[in-house]
């Protein structure tokens, strides 16, 4: 392990400027700060967290819309625990949950449509959020509910796709990333194929990554080497899982069921071509057509959306381990178990000598 | 209260139940230490009084059940005072509907780990509710023990060695593992037991021990989190040193979960003397539960109040108290 860490220190150096590496990836995020590379790092090379956490980039109207559907009587909201607790403009899940809404966790979609077949008087409705990773067991359930007639299961699709993302960050002036560390779980979907566009039309090396600490101190010791050798291009450091073109029956199957769309990201707006919404011929089994979204605000003085962009550490938001903690998060990125400041906090706060 | 209802989070034993302990129930009845148990004298006797309430869904899970858990956990926080249990009583909140073989099968089992430890049953109530309002039965034990050591989470001093008997999280796994929705394959079991005759060994080993806990709901990280507050020192852990198997390392991966969050149901933390350590570890792994007992950590003069990790890369981070609902009904 000290071998990766002299070798990023050698690299470093030769570099010999500052650099700054951006993770997308909320697991990437919780093994920097639980491995506390952090500090072992050069002090020219500074690692960011970007918009990787599903739930932390879910946008305020989005979970305002599924408390709405919570509180319907005849509704079951079924959800991924991480989305229980983050707070919508007013409330949450976990609090609606407490008054007497039925918000149900989940392991898979799959066990929702199961419900749903038990339940037969109630609307079934899973949130589905999340990146190519977990797109296609949705897409599949979708599919699945289709194929058996389901009519009582619906999915509340808030999918999003990585690339377009990162593109909007490298146009973005406030945002400086020298190298793109790229999630490992998305690109074995995905294939590493995905990233191309970045170095191509902009000179920023990626390299995709597995999730151990000592996967992203190789990765980081790739991305330093590319600049430091003046080129930039896609690499794999993640070989045990990930090739260039990916899963090609999950892509199918994202493509059978989802098609591009824009998507509201929180803290960084719309993105063009960053979503996926569910195709008309499925219609039937999308809840956003039974809901109206509305146009919805943050907690005021909440900076996740700089957080996600890379622009604020999470330390240096006013709000945070003060107003903000996980036990009383006022933003997303303090709920997840994968967002930035919900990392920082437990496992970066500072501590003292 | 931060907030006006009750939410699941408040059941598991980090943050949130520290916030409804402290600011409801120790106020209301003028608690000040909160240990696992309360030591009362009466007539020149020292007495430990605890009680704990089992509601863990399934109530049969890989090692154990219900019926076991709920005699192994109370005899357990009478044992983390260093009380040698004597008394407990059984208080049962059946669900009608419940069958009465699987009743008859978790009565076998708390007579079974009842005599194993020699505490016995003394008292009892039992109570019928509709179906649907509990899932199966959920039971109360309360026990009383005999103070035989003085041991308390407010005399850790630094220089003290922290110990374990062995592997970490998986009580939570097991019972997770078997969980609707969840279930995974695992072969992952409890580690339920009764560790009274462990802790046995350890205080008649001569170490000069300090503190004892059971690393129960909110796991490692709770237990160092609140002895490093109660006694206002710093604990250093070394995650290299910490014992998680590689099949609960594998599911908490995949549930997103932190090994050191996890409930233990059959393991105690131990913190002596640092130089009492090789005489305690000699005397634990002599008993058939702390074969694979092994230092953990040590406890410093700094950070006060914190507990923090030295990681396998030689970095170190907090380690953090648990908020709390990831995992409800664990026991």
């Amino acid at each position: 392990m000290n071998e990766a860490l002299n070798r990023i220190a050698e690299l470093a150096q030769r570099v010999s400027r500052n650099v700054t590496f951006m993770e997308v990836c909320g697991t990437h995020t919780m093994a920097v700060s639980r491995s506390g590379l952090r500090q072992l790092l050069p002090a020219n090379v500074k690692l960011i967290s970007g918009p990787g956490c599903p739930v932390c980039v879910t946008d305020t109207s989005y979970l305002d819309a599924a408390i709405e559907l919570a509180r319907r009587p005849d509704v079951i909201v079924t959800t991924f625990g991480d989305l229980v607790r983050v707070p919508g403009s007013e409330s949450s899940l976990e609090r609606e949950r407490a008054a007497g809404a039925a918000v149900r966790v989940v392991y898979s979609p799959a066990d929702a449509l199961s419900l749903a077949q038990e339940n037969p008087d109630k609307q079934v409705v899973f949130l589905g959020v999340g990146f190519e990773t977990t797109a296609p067991t949705v897409a599949w359930t979708i599919k699945k509910a289709a194929q058996d007639g389901v009519m009582n299961f619906s999915v509340l699709c808030a999918h999003k796709t990585m690339p377009f993302a990162m593109e909007a960050l490298l146009k973005d002036k406030e945002v400086k990333i020298d190298g793109f560390i790229c999630p490992g779980h998305v690109s074995v979907i995905t294939g590493a194929q995905l990233y191309r566009f970045i170095p191509e039309r902009y000179g920023i090396p990626c390299v995709v990554c597995g999730f151990e600490a000592v996967d992203v101190m190789k990765c980081i010791a790739m991305l330093l080497a590319q600049i430091a050798e003046e080129r930039a291009a896609v690499e794999i450091e993640y070989t045990r899982s990930v090739n260039q073109t990916g899963n090609p029956a999950a892509q199918q199957l994202i493509a059978e069921v989802f098609e591009e769309s824009d998507a509201g990201w929180r803290g960084i707006g719309v993105i063009r071509r960053s979503g996926l919404a569910i195709r008309k011929e499925f219609s039937r089994w999308d809840a956003g057509k039974s809901v109206t979204f509305r146009e919805s605000s943050p907690h005021p003085g909440c900076r996740c959306g700089d957080v996600l962009r890379g622009v604020l550490t999470p330390p240096d938001c006013k709000l945070f381990a003060k107003a903000c903690t996980p036990t009383n998060p006022l933003g997303p990125c303090m709920v997840s178990s994968e967002g930035a400041c919900a990392a920082f906090y437990r496992y970066e706060r500072k501590v003292a000598a | 209260m931060k907030h006006d209802r009750i939410l699941l989070g408040h059941g598991g034993g980090g943050t949130l139940t520290h916030e409804l302990i402290e600011r409801l129930f120790a106020p209301a009845f003028g608690m000040k230490e909160l240990e696992d148990s309360a030591v009362l004298e009466s007539a020149g006797r020292r007495l430990a009084f605890t009680t704990d309430s089992y509601v863990v869904k399934p109530y049969f899970f890989p090692g154990g059940d219900i019926g076991k858990l709920a005699v192994c956990g109370t005899v357990n926080d009478l044992a983390m005072q260093g009380a040698e249990p004597l008394w407990l009583s059984l208080g049962m909140i059946l669900e009608e509907g419940l069958p009465i073989a699987d009743l008859e099968k978790i009565v076998a089992s708390i007579k079974a780990t009842a005599v194993d430890i020699g505490v016995k049953v003394v008292t009892g109530d039992t109570k019928v509710v509709e179906r649907g309002k509990c899932e199966g039965l959920y039971i109360n034990t309360a026990g009383i023990g005999r103070v035989v050591a003085d041991v308390g989470s407010t005399r850790v001093r630094p220089g003290d060695a922290v110990i374990v008997n062995g592997n970490l999280g998986e009580h939570g796994v097991a019972v997770l593992s078997r969980r609707e929705g969840i279930a995974f394959q695992t072969s992952v079991i409890s580690d339920c037991a009764p560790l009274w005759s462990l802790v046995q060994n350890a205080l008649v080993s001569g170490a000069e021990i300090h503190a004892m806990r059971d690393p129960t709901r909110g796991g490692l990280a709770a237990t160092v989190c609140d002895i490093a507050v109660a006694s206002g020192v710093g604990i250093r852990l070394q995650e290299s040193a910490l014992p998680v198997s590689a099949e609960v390392r594998g599911a908490c991966d995949l549930l997103g979960l932190d090994p050191l969050n996890i409930a233990n149901e059959g393991k105690v933390v131990v913190f002596c003397r640092g130089t009492d350590a090789g005489r305690l570890l000699d005397a634990m792994r002599s008993h058939p539960l702390g074969r694979e007992a092994w230092v953990i950590g040590e406890v410093t003069e700094k950070p006060k109040g914190m507990a923090v990790l030295r990681t396998a890369i030689g970095g170190e981070r907090i380690v953090d108290m648990p908020t709390g609902e990831d995992l409800p009904r664990i026991c």
